[in-house]
């Protein structure tokens, strides 16, 4: 399904603030896996996801979607393939048009967009089935303007947006980071609701361990934009929180480690 | 009384202005200085295709197309080119007026002894009342030609906003006011944000000239300086408009910029009366713009530091 062949990106090359962000990372995704992704700050995780959603081009490697070969193409040319829901809240959706008018663009995601008219009745008819499923009241405030809506409200219309269309792979870059406690609860249940329905193939980046542990079928970390771990099968089911993070605390010392080393080497010999 | 209509006349004439700036500045945030030169280009092509012999609504669509295309230059300097927005719609601009000279062949086209939509109806309008030259209205003498111009400018007005109310709502428009609103989103539903700022800023413009078209067909001349200074104009109208109806409704907006432009024609007609020298004018208006952009900013603070006292 997805194929990501050693690829490297740097940010602000040439430059005292050169980033390596990615450095030759290999990766491969089966047709309905959903991998989870995290990493310690800086590690390269969003930028991993964001080349495959062609936020930016890589400087090195290849991209495989869905049999196409990604990698040159611009990323409103791979929204035909994907489906993504962002950190902010406030990224996935437009607030000035109406609920109804956003679902409306997501439902012909990828498709030309030509002097049709956007509000099919039968289009609004399933919009209120399936806007009804979230629970949130929003079925009979279709006309309402996205901006008047909470976080959470938006990141469950974002992900009913990004799965409206059956995408090849789904995106979820920390898309609960930003919510309180309780809203998170709702959009993690019902992300587990759509990907289990649709059978989606999905990458999810989280800063929560507790998801990390619990949801998906496989975890990768990463660190210093390489992949250091790759759990999967019976090893990700059993893995828990505290796992995850005593490898963030190897990961810790291990970097102490070369640190107090270098300067010690730094100060025997220079 | 004929002072009045023609107020409004110029009003509904520049409210095609007013949409095409509310295109371009509040749908697309994209601060368009193309339409200065733009409102010249639609009232050279017009003029001139029609000392020529072309029809009059054949002209004025031309004008139309003819804005577009600027536009579209300016759409792509900014796209595809990564120049400035402000600084795109500048270079543009510059490059019209070199343009509308060519166009005309000299700085001022009369259209005096040529057929225009003006003319056009005002026949319609003395065939209707039986070759009648004027009638009463409420025991004002109006004269046909004046009524018959303001009813088929305002005809006109009335169509394009619906017009442009019925595009915004296809999945095309949709798109193109997502585009304004969140391009971050509008990629990755697989728009080509480009393309829609290019298209956007092209329809901007088309208004724009079209309004132009028109003004040089009402006034029964095209000048190479009649654009100076009309983005403000137009801004000034989108700002009463938005004032007036006070929510971001799609379709109460686009019937507010016309408003404003009205409203906006009939304060400046009264101020002129009241002794404002006209080459004040310009002066007035960017005072009155400026004003309106910082009161809204000046209330909030004000209500800020009320909040916290």
């Amino acid at each position: 399904m997805l194929e990501v062949q050693s690829v490297s990106k740097t940010f602000n090359s040439g430059t005292p603030n050169e980033v390596r962000s990615l450095r030759g990372v290999n990766l491969e995704l089966a047709t309905g896996s959903w991998m989870i992704i995290i990493g310690t700050n800086g590690s390269g995780k969003s930028t991993l996801l964001n080349s495959v959603a062609g936020t930016f081009l890589v400087d090195e490697g290849s991209i495989r979607l869905a049999g196409h070969d990604v990698t040159r193409w611009p990323e409103h040319a791979r929204a035909t393939l994907i489906g993504r829901v962002f950190q902010n809240p406030f990224s996935g959706t437009s607030p000035s048009l109406t609920i109804e008018e956003n679902l409306s663009l997501a439902a012909r995601r990828g498709r030309g967009r030509g002097l049709g008219w956007g509000l099919k009745e039968s289009l609004v008819e399933r919009m209120r089935d399936e806007v009804g499923q979230l629970n949130m009241g929003l079925e009979d405030r279709l006309e309402n303007a996205i901006g008047s809506l909470s976080g959470g409200q938006r990141q469950a219309l974002t992900l009913l947006m990004a799965t409206w269309l059956r995408p090849e792979l789904l995106l979820l870059d920390e898309h609960t980071a930003a919510l309180d406690p309780k809203s998170a609860d709702l959009v993690i249940a019902l992300t587990e609701l759509v990907i289990a329905r649709d059978k989606l193939t999905t990458l999810m980046v989280t800063h929560s361990m507790y998801q990390a542990a619990r949801l998906g079928d496989r975890l990768i970390m990463m660190h210093r934009g390489q992949i250091i771990h790759d759990f999967q099968g019976a090893e990700k089911r059993r893995l828990r929180p505290e796992d995850l993070l005593a490898r963030f605390e190897d990961v810790r010392r291990a970097e102490q480690l070369d640190e107090s080393a270098a300067q010690m080497l730094a100060e025997q010999y220079v | 009384m004929s002072l009045l209509i023609g107020t409004f006349t110029i009003g509904c004439i520049l409210s095609l202005l007013a949409l095409g700036v509310f295109i371009s500045f509040r749908i697309f945030a994209f601060p368009d200085i193309t339409a200065d030169g733009s409102v010249t280009l639609g009232a050279s092509v017009a003029a001139t295709l029609m000392v020529h012999g072309t029809s009059p609504p054949l002209a004025s669509l031309a004008g139309f197309v003819a804005g577009m295309l600027a536009g579209a230059c300016t759409g792509t300097l900014y796209t595809r080119f990564k120049i400035n927005p402000l600084l795109s719609g500048i270079l543009v601009m510059t490059a019209l007026y070199s343009i509308n000279l060519h166009i005309m062949g000299k700085s001022n086209v009369p259209l005096l002894s040529v057929t225009t939509l003006a003319t056009q109806s005002e026949h319609i309008g003395v065939k209707l009342m039986r070759g009648a030259t004027s009638f009463s209205l409420a025991g004002w003498e109006v004269s046909v030609r004046d009524a018959s111009v303001l009813a088929a400018v305002a005809l006109t007005v009335a169509l394009t906003g619906a017009l442009l109310y019925a595009f915004l709502r296809t999945n095309l428009g949709m798109a193109m006011r997502a585009t304004g609103d969140n391009v971050q989103m509008i990629r990755a539903l697989g728009v080509n944000d480009a393309n829609m700022i290019v298209f956007g800023v092209a329809i901007s413009n088309g208004f724009v000239a079209l309004s132009g078209a028109l003004l040089a067909q009402y006034q029964g001349f095209a000048d190479v300086g009649m654009g100076i200074g009309m983005v403000v104009w137009g801004l000034a109208s989108v700002i009463i408009g938005e004032a007036l109806v006070g929510t971001n409704q799609l379709g109460l907006t686009i019937v507010g910029a016309v408003m404003g432009s009205v409203i906006f024609r009939l304060l400046v007609a009264v101020a002129l009366r009241w002794g404002l020298s006209p080459n004040d004018l310009k002066l007035i208006t960017a005072v009155f713009v400026f004003c309106a952009l910082i009161v809204p900013q000046f209330l909030r603070k004000k209500r800020l530091r009320s909040a916290h006292a």
